[in-house]
């Protein structure tokens, strides 16, 4: 009898401690597995995911996101995904698609139960109106998609990767509601501070290299006068940079801002023959090593635009 | 009675007075949450205005050929560079009421018509224009004082949720040629990727790539000689292709390929038995984020056209091996500034024929340096036995430079020197201009 229900016991414990074996270490170790076209998204996904998520971006924060190249070592973190965040708006358009063809993972194929296109919660500016020619440049025809540059499309695409990782991992959709619940809190305060710190500058007229500032300058009231390229994508000409001296002179504007992956040449010459100043203001996360998250970008680009324009009165 | 008067104006007053004061006292408490109610109002309808306009963004990309979008231009550019699609999509509204002749008119089937929708979805469509021109002699392997060498349409789209399908038809002064045309499964078990249609071997590196993605307006002499010319290894069979994780970081995907046997004077089928086959092992390392190496073997083996010269029977095969070496190196902050790439292939072919076994061997070396946005310049040496008497040799070398107008375009010059076996020099400068229009679809790296 002792006998039979040490047996049992024995068996019993067996049972449970293969149970266990099969559901403890996967709900206690799963993870999904996120990848990010930009560095800002992953910012964004890490701030909602928090330690329910691994997150990886492809492109660097200094780089131009436009030319990313698509090199084979992506594949593999493709594969491996369990879901695919980009941009959207064709940013991504000459170097995400053969990777995600080539990654043979049917999950973040466009349609796929992976794939996000962050571009669906956010305001988005400079919609084309009308026909759409390469006669305009590297237009995009669905909209401007520098859009994270706005706080507000921070919260918006925050919110809705929240919930697509709450459809995807329905056990911590609760926690990632509270993690964006937390971020909301947070950017609501730091936003406070930023628009606090920029209000004395509302108005002030500034030329960009690229079109990459519409949403910033719209949240933080800059007018932006001109750009350095006389179209998007097309490089300055000499007839264009006089253009712009000739505005910039005009108009009083004294501050020129370039993405840290253009050359400075053209916005240097043009600084020189106005008496006006050069700004590197990184747009993305890791622009900077101090701009190492999604707070510290808007931190680090508003203190220098803060100083810059005190330096321009 | 005046008193009573003075009596009742003074309440009158003292009441108005009250009620002014009570006015004042209470309406800034109710203005300011009336107006910050109908502040948060506004704010949610915007929000929610956001919300919509994004939907209506997703409903339009999907019309558009539920792609992803491919428009780069991979004519002047590496992968990596974007460009719009030239029209917008067929308004969705565009309905079959609105459009003559649909069915909503009652006036029978639309037979053969695409309607608004229909047309939403047709493919990416582009067009890559190679215009050639040459100066000087050369009296091997002339080419044209000016031609159209190559218009190359390609219709570009998702088939569906497992598959996407790609067409390149090339059409020549001289006649139209499939260049490519199949369907990859980018939904495939334990991550292989399949692609059954004509296409383009995966021997080596220049093989694989469309004239208007050479840094070159010619092939090398070794393609030439040794790997079927222009359209090298181009043929219709499938392919099935896994990437792996390898140790210490390195990238590597094998491919193998099976074909029908017919490319060009390289392999040539008699029967369904006669088919090629091609199978490449490809590793690739970042050195730096800025700098990597990618390395690749290749094998292919098929039947030759001996059987037909010699009108014997038998087997004739041709083998060839091939190996393949190239380093870039693009500084990510400057990534459209400046660049480089090394390449060189080796390759050896294994020919029977009649009366001797050839085996020959070729080779090219080439440098490609960016010096700013628009400016590239370049050289490569060329040298390669002949497959058919490997006793015959060739060598050149070309100097090369290009000019990008915008990413759609590019202008590009080329010198070059050739010794031929027959002991003639050549000395021809050549020209290229290739333009493109529409959607083309990046190529892989």
């Amino acid at each position: 009898m002792i006998f039979k229900s040490k047996s049992r016991f024995i068996f019993s414990f067996v049972v449970v401690a293969m149970l266990l074996a099969f559901v403890l270490p996967s709900s206690a170790a799963k993870k999904l597995n996120v990848i990010t076209s930009t560095s800002d998204l992953a910012s964004l996904t890490q701030e909602v995911g928090g330690d329910r998520i691994t997150v990886e971006s492809i492109a660097k924060g200094y780089q131009d996101p436009h030319f990313v190249e698509a090199k084979p070592s992506f594949l593999l973190k493709l594969r491996k995904a369990d879901l695919l965040i980009s941009v959207g708006l064709d940013l991504e358009i000459g170097w995400l698609p053969p990777l995600i063809t080539q990654s043979g993972n049917p999950r973040i194929q466009s349609g796929g139960s992976g794939y996000l296109d962050a571009s669906q919660f956010a305001e988005v500016l400079e919609q084309p109106q009308g026909q759409v020619t390469r006669a305009m440049g590297d237009v995009h025809p669905l909209g401007n998609p520098h859009y994270w540059l706005d706080p507000d499309n921070g919260r918006r695409v925050a919110k809705g990767i929240a919930g697509k990782l709450g459809q995807m991992q329905p056990e911590d959709a609760a926690y990632f509601q509270q993690r964006f619940q937390d971020f909301d809190k947070r950017l609501t305060e730091a936003e406070k501070r930023w628009e606090e710190m920029m209000k004395p500058y509302r108005g002030r007229k500034v030329v960009t290299y690229h079109r990459s500032f519409p949403n910033f300058s719209k949240h933080f009231g800059l007018n932006v006068i001109g750009y350095v390229e006389p179209r998007p994508g097309i490089p300055p000409s000499p007839g264009h940079t006089i253009d712009v001296i000739q505005t910039m002179k005009r108009d009083g504007a004294k501050l020129i801002l370039v993405e840290p992956y253009f050359d400075l040449k053209t916005p240097q010459s043009i600084a020189s023959a106005i008496g006006g100043k050069v700004l590197v203001l990184p747009p993305s996360v890791g622009g900077e090593p101090d701009a190492s998250d999604y707070f510290k970008l808007f931190d680090y680009d508003i203190g220098l635009l803060v100083k810059a324009f005190n330096e321009t009165k | 009675m005046t008193r009573k008067i003075l009596i009742y104006c003074f309440t009158l007053l003292a009441l108005s007075s009250s009620f002014v004061w009570a006015q004042q006292a209470t309406t800034p408490t109710g203005q300011q949450s009336d107006t910050a109610a109908l502040e948060q109002r506004m704010k949610d309808m915007e929000e929610r205005i956001i919300q919509l306009e994004g939907q209506v963004r997703q409903l339009k990309a999907q019309n558009a050929g539920q792609a992803p979008p491919t428009g780069t231009n991979a004519n002047a550019v590496p992968p990596g560079t974007s460009v719009p699609p030239v029209s917008a999509p067929e308004p969705a509204s565009q309905t079959a009421a609105q459009i003559p002749g649909s069915q909503t008119e009652g006036q029978g089937p639309n037979l053969g018509g695409a309607t608004g929708m229909a047309k939403a979805l047709n493919p990416d469509i582009s067009v890559i224009g190679d215009f050639l021109g040459s100066v000087g002699k050369n009296n091997v392997r002339g080419v044209p004082s000016l031609e159209m060498h190559e218009s190359e349409v390609g219709f570009q789209a998702i088939i569906d949720p497992y598959a996407r399908g790609d067409f390149f038809i090339s059409f020549g002064e001289e006649g139209v040629n499939l260049e490519e045309g199949y369907i990859t499964f980018t939904a495939l078990p334990a991550g292989f990727v399949g692609r059954v249609g004509k296409m383009r071997a995966a021997f080596g590196k220049v093989n694989t790539l469309h004239n208007h993605v050479l840094p070159w307006t010619d092939r090398p002499m070794v393609t030439d000689n040794l790997v079927g010319g222009e359209d090298g290894i181009d043929d219709a069979g499938a392919s099935i292709t896994r990437a792996f994780a390898g140790p210490k970081g390195i990238f590597l995907e094998a491919t193998g390929q099976i074909f029908r046997g017919d490319s060009g004077d390289l392999f040539s089928a008699q029967k369904k038995g006669d088919v090629s086959t091609v199978a490449h092992l490809r590793g690739y390392r970042d050195i730096t984020e800025s700098t990597n190496v990618d390395i690749g073997i290749s094998y292919a083996r098929g039947h030759n056209d001996a059987q037909n010269i010699a009108l014997l029977p038998g087997d004739f095969v041709t083998s060839l091996y091939g190996t393949d070496a190239t380093i870039r190196w693009k500084p990510l902050r400057r990534s459209i500034y400046h660049s480089f790439i090394g390449r060189g292939e080796f390759i050896w072919s294994q020919r029977q024929q009649l009366l001797a076994f050839q085996r020959a061997f070729g080779f090219y070396t080439s440098g490609d340096y960016q010096l700013g946005r628009r400016w590239f310049v370049g050289g490569r040496y060329d040298r390669s036995d002949r497959s058919r008497d490997a006793s015959l040799t060739d060598s050149g070398a070309s100097a090369v430079l290009t000019y990008w107008p915008s990413e759609f375009s590019q202008l590009r010059a080329q010198y070059r020197h050739a010794n031929y076996a027959e002991g003639i020099s050549a000395n021809e400068l050549r020209f290229q201009v290739q333009f493109s229009l529409g959607a083309h679809g990046a190529h892989p790296f």
